[in-house]
């Protein structure tokens, strides 16, 4: 069996690995958010000409999952280990697949596959294609080409791996539970997360404002276009994290009517597809200083002129 | 000499309900573009994996046929002047053939000498031909299309590898950066790369790099392997076929292996078992000979039996964790009643632009309702209809649906039984989304069959006064599925009531009751039953019954689906008789010329004193006794009497100018016709019939 690799050492490995593969590590995004994907080092980064390689883990909050840290498999918040390449690489299967052995996962001795997972976030304007990996029957990790992110077609296509840090330890250790997981040096999963859990599960159902929270996400998302129209794209961006935040907690509190719902969604998804338009444009004034290629870069800004 | 050619597209997985359908499209445009190039083969072999879409194409001819052709140019009066030398126009024309004039001969064409050059083109080497399958491969369509990397190229996935071998030698062409070459890929983990000596020894090769690549012998591995696993344990296992499917296009080297969970967890109700192996995790869940459900699972690896009991310990770790979560929803679900599930039905949207579910449930028990007592129902069903639709959607707001949403419905009747419902009204609740799809099985109960007609009935009416019309293949609520579900029910049923108005009596009750949607439902009627006739058409296309009998029938004045189908089959049944022709030719005078006047329905009364001969009377007195009772009967006693009018018709025409230039004579004529027409509208428009001579 596997060699029971602790959180923090299955974090140093992966993070080791994927600078070696020409990622940078980035680290987490100070603002909430649901998933990896939301940083801006993937969501605004995979927008764009410009090739983008990073590697970071990202505490994911998503209030409606959350159960009081009662359940073995369910949390408020759990941490996602987001890899990023765009233009994606011909080998990125391969490259992945080398990542789980250096996790100590001989595919020989396990059953991995492929399964179809179309990977869709309507809120913020993105869909993907490909896959959840399946090791020995659990979804491990979601691997996806982006097809679209902020309503604006890939080109070049950023692929992203998202490991579920949780679940791919619990398999490693071999535990039920996430909370009897070692997070390092002993100390246990549940010795750091237990009381945040039960107390984020709590506010999130049962103690959280709402009418705090309804006028927030209104403030966050006038804030949000006040930015957007000075060309503030990066402030803009995490007042639209913040209001996807307060959406969700909102929504945990059972607070939106299903009706409303559709509403608030597609007031994110406006903000989604405005701020991806103005990062693209905002890299354009800068010349898209990532594209190393003189001659390509030079192209691509040429073209622009002619559109206008 | 016989050619042999392979051609492999590597890809990264594709989804397995892809590969199938991917693989036959591929020996079509294949077959069709070696057709379209003049290249006889005789046979095309398929092999299909989760990496791999491959034909093997055997007996391929050496070269295309040459081809003898005789290309005629511009008459010889205009290929030579007066003095025989050679035009412009000649000149051209034989440059244009590829070749001088020297070659040109006369032939003689209606009496005219035309200028002719013989041609002979040699067919191409079969070799110079397939590089074409190049474009094959870049014609394919998939469901779901995807880029990657830098290209704008789209395809199912991306492309690894393409094998091109002619026999021994590669044909070369290149698709992106991937250029064909003879080297193929085995098993992603016990295999290695193998480079292909010649087309034919593919499989073999790749048997070696543990890959099974003809998809049907690795299903006959994998129900070898289970059906073993079977007979050790005394177990059944149902293979059912589309999970079978499926699993065998996730792998390419399949091991069957057995897994456990704990015998607790057969609290569970076994539905919820079932779609948890089967829908979640692709396993086959295991019963014993008398159909019991036991505490073991049966799965397939893609790989060998190394090591496999890591792969036994995960899975059933995985299984473990979803059935904890099922039996936590199970018992949570009955801590509350089914008063407690309706009532938060009330912020529950059925649509946005329509409603909530619990108005939904209000409207339905208006509709059931009428429908119940319309079709006769006992006193006893009724009052199980009217519960049922109090309460048919509670499930959709229960943990174990939120979580396992395939058994909407299914948990409905369990949790109503456990809330002492009756078993009729637990029955009605599971069998409201019946039938699932175009043919799955209709609802058994009465009350169930009413139930599903109700809440389709509504869904169809609210879904077009909303203004969300299916049109073309654009039907994101799948209302024609329901409008053919409620057509298949009536039939089975043999339920006879008038659609037009019933759709109107239910609005003015809903109206009533307050019920109705702030939608303007009624401005939907004929919409709504033309939408359902569509569906009729259909369902006697299904059934075989002539175009043009279903087209007449679904296209007349009312809509009965009952009658509307005997019409139909009766047509059918009397299409070849001696006298129909004759009889719908009669018929369609009366409706043709009918069309000429336009009267109300109070206003059809013929008036004997203005007949003219003795064949208006006669035919005035052949209508009124065929009029009588004439919408209570059946589609065939109807057409009894219709055909029954065929001579006095004749005459009629025969003796009577029905446009006569007094308005008096001629709008009483009209009125006479429009009497039978209204009749012979009943069945349908028999004026589309196609009746042969």
């Amino acid at each position: 069996m596997t060699e029971k690799l602790s959180v923090q050492e299955i974090i140093l490995r992966l993070q080791q690995y994927w600078a070696a593969q020409g990622c940078m590590l980035m680290q987490a995004y100070d603002t909430e958010k649901g998933a990896g994907t939301m940083s801006p080092y993937t969501f605004l980064r995979s927008i764009g000409p410009e090739p983008w390689n990073a590697a970071y883990v990202e505490p994911s909050r998503r209030p409606a999952d959350g159960r009081y840290g009662e359940n073995p498999n369910r949390l408020y918040q759990h941490h996602q280990f987001q890899v990023i390449m765009k233009p994606s690489p011909e080998n990125i299967q391969e490259l992945y697949l080398n990542s789980l052995k250096e996790l100590g996962i001989n595919p020989l001795e396990h059953d991995i596959r492929f399964v179809e997972d179309n990977w869709e976030n309507p809120s913020m304007g993105c869909a993907g294609v490909g896959w959840e990996v399946w090791l020995d029957g659990m979804e491990i990790t979601q691997f996806t080409y982006f097809q679209i992110v902020g309503g604006l077609e890939m080109d070049p296509v950023a692929s992203e791996i998202t490991y579920g840090l949780e679940r791919l330890s619990s398999y490693i250790q071999n535990v039920n539970s996430v909370f009897d997981l070692e997070w390092g040096d002993g100390v246990l999963y549940g010795d750091i997360f237990k009381e945040p859990e039960y107390e984020h599960s709590k506010y999130s159902f049962e103690v959280s404002d709402q009418e705090m929270l309804f006028n927030f996400f209104n403030d966050y998302e006038r804030e949000a276009k006040r930015l957007l129209k000075q060309r503030l794209v990066h402030p803009a961006y995490d007042y639209i994290l913040k209001c996807s935040h307060t959406f969700n907690l909102l929504d945990a509190r059972g607070a939106v009517s299903v009706t409303e719902r559709a509403g608030y969604l597609s007031r994110i998804r406006y903000l989604a597809r405005w701020v991806a338009k103005e990062f693209v444009a905002a890299r354009k004034r800068r010349g898209f200083p990532l594209i190393k290629d003189e001659k390509k870069r030079q192209e691509l800004l040429k073209d622009d002129k002619e559109e206008k | 000499m016989a050619n042999n050619f392979l051609l492999e597209i590597g890809l990264e997985e594709i989804p397995a309900h892809v590969v199938t359908p991917s693989i036959n499209q591929f020996k079509k445009r294949a077959s069709d573009f070696l057709k379209k190039q003049r290249i006889s083969f005789k046979a095309i072999k398929t092999f299909s994996t989760p990496r791999r879409l491959t034909l093997y194409i055997t007996g391929l001819a050496d070269k295309q046929p040459d081809i003898d052709q005789s290309v005629k140019g511009p008459a010889k009066k205009i290929a030579q002047d007066a003095d025989g030398n050679w035009t412009k126009a000649a000149i051209g024309f034989s440059r244009g053939q590829g070749a001088t004039p020297d070659d040109i001969t006369f032939k003689d064409v209606k009496g005219t000498q035309y200028v002719f050059v013989e041609k002979h083109i040699a067919g191409k080497p079969v070799e110079e031909i397939l590089p074409g399958m190049k474009k094959v491969i870049t014609a394919m369509t998939f469901p779901t299309m995807m880029k990657w990397g830098s290209y704008s190229f789209e395809y199912v996935r991306p492309i690894k590898w393409l094998v091109a071998l002619l026999n021994d030698t590669v044909i070369p062409f290149s698709i992106l950066d991937v250029t064909t070459d003879r080297v193929t890929s085995g098993h992603r983990f016990l295999g290695k790369d193998v480079s292909l000596a010649n087309a034919d020894e593919y499989e073999e090769k790749l048997t070696e790099q543990f890959v099974i690549a003809d998809a049907a012998k690795r299903k006959e591995i994998i129900t070898k392997q289970i059906n073993k696993i079977a007979a050790d344990h005394n177990w059944k296992i149902n293979l059912d076929p589309d999970l079978l499917e499926e699993v065998n296009n996730l792998v390419e080297w399949p091991t069957a292996f057995e897994g456990n969970f704990d015998d607790k967890y057969l609290t569970i109700p076994d539905e919820v078992l079932i779609t948890s192996m089967k829908d979640h995790q692709r396993f086959f869940y295991v019963t014993d000979q008398e159909g019991s459900l036991l505490p073991n699972f049966v799965s397939v690896r893609n790989g060998n039996d190394y090591d496999i009991q890591n792969v036994v310990a995960g899975n059933e770790k995985v299984l473990t964790a979803r059935l904890e979560d099922a039996m936590f929803f199970y018992q949570e679900d009955q801590k509350k009643t089914i008063a407690d599930y309706v009532e938060r039905l009330k912020k529950v949207s059925f649509h946005d632009k329509i409603s909530t579910m619990y108005e939904k449930m209000q409207r339905v028990q208006v509709i059931s309702g009428y429908l119940g007592k319309l079709i006769g129902l006992s006193d006893n069903e009724l009052k199980d209809l009217k519960r049922a639709a109090q309460i048919y959607k509670f499930d959709l707001v229960t943990g174990m649906v939120g979580e396992f949403a395939e058994l909407q419905g299914i948990m409905g009747e369990k949790y109503a039984l456990l809330n002492h419902e009756s078993p009729v009204v637990a029955k009605a609740i599971a069998e409201h989304y019946m039938p699932i799809s175009a043919n799955g099985d209709l609802p058994q109960s009465a009350v169930g069959a009413v139930l599903a007609i109700a809440d389709k009935l509504d869904s169809i009416l609210t879904f077009f006064a909303a203004g969300m019309v299916p049109s073309g293949s654009n039907d994101p609520y799948a209302l024609r599925r329901q409008a053919t579900g409620i057509v298949r029910i009536v039939a089975e049923k043999n339920w006879n009531f008038d659609l037009g108005s019933t759709l109107d009596q239910i609005i003015q009750l809903q109206n009533q009751e307050n019920v109705a949607p702030k939608l303007d439902q009624a401005a939907q009627i004929d919409a709504v039953s033309n939408f359902v006739k569509d569906r009729i058409k259909q369902y006697l296309d299904d059934l075989g019954i002539r175009y043009d009998i279903s087209d007449a029938v679904t296209t007349g004045s009312h809509t009965n689906i009952l009658f509307n189908i005997a019409s139909g089959k009766m047509l059918q049944s009397h299409k070849d008789d001696d006298n129909f022709k004759a009889i719908i030719e009669s018929l369609t005078r009366v409706l043709r010329i009918s069309q000429k006047g336009s009267f109300k329905d109070d206003d059809l009364t013929v008036d004997p004193s203005l007949f003219e001969n003795d064949s208006e009377k006669a035919l005035n007195k052949v209508v009124s006794t065929a009029a009588n009772d004439y919408d209570s009967l059946n589609a065939e006693q109807d057409f009894d009497r219709l055909a029954s009018l065929e001579n006095p018709i004749n005459d009629y025409f025969d003796a009577t100018m029905i446009m006569a230039k007094d308005d008096a004579l001629k709008n009483n004529r009209l009125r006479q016709l429009t009497i039978i027409s209204k009749m012979i509208l009943l069945i349908g428009d028999l004026d589309k019939l196609v009746v042969k001579g």
